[in-house]
């Protein structure tokens, strides 16, 4: 027997709420969604309007508040930060204010949740945020014409409006509007409340789901049970670009509970009853596959990458370092190696989807509930507006993790059968056919003048792309869509590039120290007038998508590395040499924040007379301005390296963070240590792996990663509020610094240079026998 | 199909199933159970970790714990009375996705029920097979030796 969870069915039942007329209230408590009451005026055309407040605000007559967003919670914290925000704008106590997230049944359109947007987008000037102080203006404003007391004699307190001489004269929130709506457009100039007068934003408030997820009652989509509920088992591809050719369905037509096979192109699954059923289903249907497509040699990888055709964006481009290089007294290269990683996900990705007729809903951890929509609908031969994407949390995803690609899996499946699936990946099939972080290789060049200040820097990479988030119109940008029939987004090689015309740093391609002029104006965050930065995309045979920090962590690896890589050879301290060449106000405030906090010892690396042998500590350090806009972050590494085994040892890292206003400094300083940890087990030792067919990272033993209970390093963490400044994001900084602070102190412990992630014991030992 | 009584946390449960069906499925998708989580199926991450007999309930024959007493953490305390380790984990804010803390949880009770006086060192060893790929790893590791101290009080 099949019960629907109570949170599903919650979800199911508030469809029926559309209907009913007044405001939509659906009430948490800590069990998650349980009851909904209230109704809803009117049918909602697609997506609530993204400029009306009764998209954003509800307040129930018991002066409960529920508040819509389109930004979800994925592990990271935002939903308690949004929670704050709205009990903040509206003066209301935290316990009072429910979140509805990403339910395109329900909530605003607010695209991907992805990318260190979700502050930008909901903290500042729009949307959220200033739905809760337009809410808070009209209930002062309804206040006034219920007391008969002028606006600017009022006050807002605790769910209330009184009056600010006599606090006895007052009326709830509940009385002023409960159960009604608002018809209020959003107010551009309703006043955000400055951070002066902040109770509950900036402070660290505890996360409301981790007493669910501590006690096993938060529902993941992993946990979503709908009634007639059958179970899907992909079978992939045993090879990269193999077809079918024939299925042999009396393979396994005969299992217990089996319901289906089902085939559409050269995507294949299975249905039956149970979940283990579908396992040994999927592992004994007998496919003939054609031969794959073959993979280029891991071997000359990255030498490969060089050749290929590719699409070239300059990003800046001064027009003279050629001539400026040529004239410098010395000239530096160096070239940096990041390869492909994954996400990797601790539980493999799974979905319900439920295709009734024309009609589909579906549980999905997607980033992206809304372009899911219009995909499903290219995929499944639906109306978009026929489709329901309900956001349910999957293991953290860090970008493009399996959510997508198995989203789609169940919703073929259950057409195909007209009834409920749940499909969880395989370990291997997540790994295997995961949309991967990108491989790099990366070229630094520049001239020093003969005080060793940097008069050039040039730099140029290359990276394979195949794929992306499959966004509102490309179904095959995953693995699933793909296998289906649709293709990725088209790749068009393009040489020479245009001249920039607009800047744009969102990848970190253009590092900290160069002016980043375009159109007559510097943009960048350093001073080198010299400078060009040259993009080339080319394609890749494996598919690829955002991991957290996507480009910018690999540009940021070789910017850093080889900032360091200077200053070393102009023999100054790797700190002093950053803020020589630094312009912007805010990063060089990071990074003497944590000097100071790291004690930094100021001396130029390597570190004198290390030893040769045995084990020898380090520090380094590395800066960023995340995506150019949006966060900025300062990291110092303390490590040690064991020069007979090879074996880095972090051992201490302190993190200074400027993300403008601190929303909740717990969870901000949540987010930095995983980061730190998560950017220190990319470095040492993440790296996809494959032979001449296929990927042969498929598990935990053969895609490295640290557990949890390595020697963890001490992490100490900075935080530089600035609570007159814009919100930016925080979710995507520390991580993108740290393999470069890593290198780097492992130079100054060694002298060794190490250009190429992971950091593995070969390559440290091989730099070791390479050093001067 | 046979016949299978499973002890779960003090409730006896009589199941018809394959009896090769591994354990972890019979209390996620027959019990409902949302404690233990399929990580990997294949005894790499920990994340279906349950008291009994010491194994990853992803790769243990629900045939072989027939009888023998289970307790996943649904077992060990409430969000309103939690354990002392689910409690270390509340105050020390010690999750992200949230994802594996059932079975890190697990991991962590079976070893200090056995080493009520296990030192920092002796807890990241016993970590050291249970993944978490937010790398929530600091607070977990500063959770779990609260706890143990709570315990040892």
């Amino acid at each position: 027997m099949r019960n629907l969870t109570r949170d599903a069915r919650a979800a199911l039942c508030r469809r029926d709420f559309l209907k009913g007329a007044g405001a939509l209230i659906v009430s948490f408590s800590t069990g998650g969604l349980r009851t909904a009451e209230a109704q809803f005026g009117g049918p909602m055309p697609g997506s609530p309007a993204i400029n009306q407040l009764d998209s954003w605000i509800a307040i129930a007559a018991d002066g409960t508040v529920t508040a819509y967003s389109g930004k979800e919670e994925l592990g990271q914290g935002i939903v308690t930060a949004q929670m704050q925000l709205v009990a903040e704008e509206l003066s209301v106590p935290f316990e009072r204010v429910n979140l509805i997230y990403c339910d395109t049944g329900l909530t605003p359109d607010q695209a991907y949740t992805a990318g260190s947007q979700s502050h930008p987008a909901n903290f500042n000037h729009g949307n959220l945020a200033q739905a809760g102080a337009t809410a808070r203006e009209a209930l002062l404003r309804l206040g006034s014409e219920r007391l008969g007391v002028p606006v600017d004699q009022l006050t807002a307190v605790e769910g209330t409006i009184r009056v600010k001489t006599d606090a006895a004269r007052r009326v709830s929130y509940g009385e002023l509007v409960g159960g009604k709506k608002f018809n209020l457009a959003l107010d551009p100039n309703a006043r955000r409340k400055p951070a002066s007068e902040w109770t509950v934003l900036g402070k660290p408030v505890h996360r409301p789901d981790i007493p669910e997820l501590v006690s096993a009652q938060f529902e993941f989509v992993h946990n979503v049970r709908v009634p007639g509920m059958l179970h899907g088992k992909v079978v992939r591809p045993p090879v990269v670009g193999a077809r079918v050719m024939s299925i042999d369905e009396t393979s396994i037509n005969k299992l217990p509970g089996f319901v289906k096979v089902v085939v559409k192109k050269d995507f294949v699954g299975v249905v039956t009853e149970k979940p283990w059923q579908a396992v040994q289903a999927a592992n004994q249907l007998k496919v003939t596959w054609s031969q794959g497509s073959g993979l280029p040699s891991h071997a000359n990888f990255y030498q490969q990458m060089r050749t290929l055709p590719a699409r070239d964006t300059l990003m800046v481009d001064s027009n003279d370092v050629e001539q400026k290089i040529a004239g410098a007294a010395t000239v530096m290269k160096a070239s940096y190696l990041h390869p492909y990683q994954m996400h990797g996900s601790m539980g493999s990705s799974c979905a319900v989807a439920h295709v009734d007729g024309d009609k589909a809903t579906v549980w999905s951890p997607t980033q992206g509930v809304w372009y899911q929509k219009t995909t499903l609908g290219m995929l499944l031969g639906l109306k978009p507006e026929n489709i329901r994407v309900i956001f349910r949390r999957g293991s953290g995803c860090y970008g493009l993790n399996g959510a997508d690609t198995v989203t789609y899996d169940a919703a073929i499946l259950s057409q195909a059968v007209g009834k409920p699936v749940r499909v969880q990946l395989s370990r291997k099939d997540e790994m295997a056919w995961e949309n991967y972080g990108n491989a790099y290789v990366l070229d630094e060049r520049a001239g020093l003048d003969a005080q060793g200040n940097i008069l050039a820097w040039d730099h140029e990479s290359w990276s394979p792309n195949r794929g992306n988030r499959p966004g509102p119109g490309t179904p095959g940008n995953i693995v699933t869509g793909y296998l289906a029939g649709f293709p990725p987004q088209p790749f068009a090689p393009r040489t020479p590039a245009p001249a920039p015309s607009n800047y744009n740093n969102n990848a970190n391609a253009v590092p900290s120290y160069v002016a980043g002029n375009v159109g007559g104006r510097d943009h960048g965050t350093g001073t080198i007038q010299s400078e060009r930065v040259l993009v080339h995309n080319v394609e890749s045979a494996f598919w690829t998508g955002p991991l957290r920090s996507p480009n910018r962590l690999q540009n940021t690896f070789a910017h850093e590395s080889f900032m360091d890589e200077l200053a070393a050879r102009v023999k100054s301290d790797p700190v002093a040499y950053r803020l020589r060449h630094l312009r912007d106000p805010r990063l060089i405030d990071v990074v003497k924040a944590v000097a100071k906090a790291a004690n930094w010892d100021e001396r130029p690396s390597p570190k004198p007379a290390h030893a040769k042998t045995g084990v020898v500590t380090g520090r380094g350090m590395a800066c960023v301005l995340y995506e150019g806009d949006n966060g900025y972050s300062a990291l110092v590494a303390e490590v040690e390296v064991n020069q007979d085994t090879g074996k880095i040892t972090p051992k201490r890292i302190v993190v200074c963070n400027d993300v403008g206003p601190v929303s909740n400094p717990d969870g901000l300083r949540n987010q930095i240590e995983g980061g730190a940890l998560q950017g220190t087990s990319r470095a040492l030792l993440e790296e996809v792996t494959w032979d001449d067919q296929k990927v042969t990272a498929v598990d935990w033993r053969t895609y490295h990663t640290l557990p949890l209970g390595f020697a963890v390093p001490k992490i100490e963490t900075v935080l530089l509020n600035r609570p007159e400044e814009e919100a930016t994001g925080a979710g995507e900084t520390s991580i993108t610094v740290v393999a470069a602070a890593l290198a780097n102190a492992v130079f100054d412990a060694t002298g060794a240079r190490l250009r190429q992630i992971p950091f593995t014991a070969e390559r440290v030992k091989a730099a070791l026998a390479a050093r001067a | 199909m046979s016949a299978i009584t499973l002890k779960v946390n003090g409730r006896t449960h009589n199941l018809d199933l394959d009896p090769s069906t591994p354990l972890l499925y019979v209390l996620s998708d027959d019990l409902e159970l949302r404690g233990p989580k399929f990580g990997c199926g294949l005894g790499q991450c920990g994340a279906c970790t349950v008291i009994v007999k010491g194994q990853a309930s992803c790769i243990t024959p629900v045939r072989t714990v027939g009888g023998a007493e289970i307790t996943t953490i649904e077992g060990i305390g409430t969000a309103g009375k939690p354990h002392p380790i689910q409690k270390a984990f509340i105050e020390e804010q010690a999750a992200q996705c949230g994802f594996c803390v059932s079975g890190v949880i697990m991991t962590a009770k079976a070893f200090l029920d056995k080493n009520p006086k296990a030192s920092e060192e002796q807890i990241e060893q016993a970590l050291s097979g249970v993944l978490c790929r937010c790398f929530t790893n600091v607070r977990m590791l500063h959770a779990i030796h609260r706890a143990a101290q709570e315990m040892a009080r």
